[in-house]
């Protein structure tokens, strides 16, 4: 029998989950020792027919990276999904939607008007955007369609499998790719890292706040960041109590509160609701009027509590446009 | 329950499922059992009415107040105006196929 065959396809992302395969380092080699790739278009020249010239199921895995926002990554998607025994969301924004799924606060016609019209370095006195169809002297040209709504790779193909972060670090692909290869797999649907909330593991967990602490909300670059101290404890908003462990804290290592790429933990159904729900109880204040002024102070709640779950939370959108 | 143990989490499983207001009644401040419940809901409350606006979630749609259990003629007028409000409003438009939901 041949070695596995593996797909590694991206949607809507930004090419750093590939880098995290290369990241692997010297492990890359044994990966590609054991298994065959057969489509990886970052770094190999394929096309989509050789995957649609495979077998259904032929493909032993596929780690698709990325949001899904246009027709075209569904189509991938789904034909990557048909081909393959398994389906990995690899990554923040297959996982959960990731930063391009803040677009869910606006819509298709917003981004369009301001990428193509009212950005301030743009030149477009033709008025002229992106059409599905155009109609040129040798035919017609075709463009993916862009949708209103940004959607996690599990709202539009079924996933077996999910590694998360924002890019998932060496050391779960290296336990993922292994134990897809002994066939040592967990039950259907399972996240690759530990269920339990980041600030288990936190090595600032000792001045976590336990009550009502903090009468001022901060951000980073309003304060001189103590290295040591929890972020919470002074005033920064960091997303770990909402947010699953594994990534090896290094943004914390870094003296950078988390944004919470690593998604919740199963017993979280919506990460950003959590972790309000979690600051909010935090707060040293029970004058209303001095609540609203704190609570105020926060420049952007959903924007900062959803910074990667937004296309995988309840609400999924901004649902007024 | 107590308001101090309504999980924002609720407040959006209301509205996902199809609610087009959520009112939250609690004990009045300084009367609360636990001490600090009812102010862990206001506070909660503030910062989630503040984050439903980001997601086109009207105000008048998500309302906390304070309603003892002798308080029958205020229960009557708060449920009465939170429903005069949502009429108003009207529907909380939840496109199912859009956003892809079961």
């Amino acid at each position: 029998m041949g070695k596995p065959k593996v797909a590694f396809y991206w949607c809507a992302s930004c090419g750093g989950c590939e880098e995290a395969v290369v990241d692997l380092a010297e492990d890359i080699l044994k990966v590609v020792e054991a298994v065959e790739f057969v489509f990886w278009p970052v770094a190999m020249d394929f096309k989509v027919k050789d995957v649609e010239s495979l077998g259904d199921g032929e493909i032993a895995v596929s780690f698709i990276n990325g949001a899904i926002r246009t027709g075209e990554q569904e189509h991938m998607a789904k034909l990557l999904r048909k081909k393959s025994g398994l389906v990995v969301a690899f990554g923040a924004c297959a996982h959960i939607g990731g930063t391009p799924g803040l677009a869910n606060f606006v819509n298709r016609k917003k981004i369009f008007d301001w990428v193509y019209f009212n950005a301030p370095s743009n030149d477009n006195p033709g008025k002229i955007i992106p059409q599905e169809k155009t109609k040129v002297e040798v035919g017609e040209l075709t463009l993916p369609e862009f949708y209103d709504t940004v959607y996690t790779l599990d709202q539009v193909i079924d996933v077996d499998y999910y590694l998360p972060g924002c890019a998932p670090p060496p050391d779960l692909i290296m336990k993922a790719v292994e134990a897809i290869l002994s066939g040592n797999l967990p039950e259907k649907g399972s996240v690759l890292a530990p269920d339990k909330a980041l600030c288990d593991t936190c090595k600032r967990k000792t001045t976590k706040p336990e009550r009502a602490s903090i009468k001022e909300i901060r951000r980073v670059h309003e304060v001189m960041l103590d290295p040591e101290r929890c972020f919470l404890d002074q005033g920064i908003i960091c997303l770990g109590p909402a947010t699953r462990d594994g990534c090896g804290e290094r943004c914390i290592n870094a003296n950078m509160p988390c944004r919470g790429c690593f998604g919740s933990t199963s017993r979280i159904e919506d990460q950003g609701a959590k972790f309000l729900s979690a600051l909010a109880s935090i707060i040293d204040m029970n004058e209303e009027e001095e609540i609203k002024r704190i609570i105020d102070s926060i420049v952007d709640p959903a924007g900062i509590f959803y910074f990667y779950s937004l296309p995988a939370s309840m609400l999924r959108r901004r649902l007024d446009i | 329950m107590c308001t101090g143990r309504i999980d924002p989490q609720f407040v959006l499983k209301a509205f996902q499922s199809g609610a087009d207001g959520v009112l939250i009644l609690g004990c009045h401040p300084g009367d609360c059992h636990y001490k600090e419940g009812n102010y862990k809901a206001l506070r909660r409350f503030h910062l989630l009415k503040r984050m439903l606006k980001q997601f086109g979630v009207d105000e008048g749609r998500f309302r906390l107040d304070w309603v003892s259990a002798s308080e029958g003629e205020k229960f009557v007028e708060v449920i009465r105006d939170m429903v005069a409000t949502v009429k108003k409003l009207g529907p909380l438009m939840t496109d199912k196929e859009k956003l892809r939901v079961g």
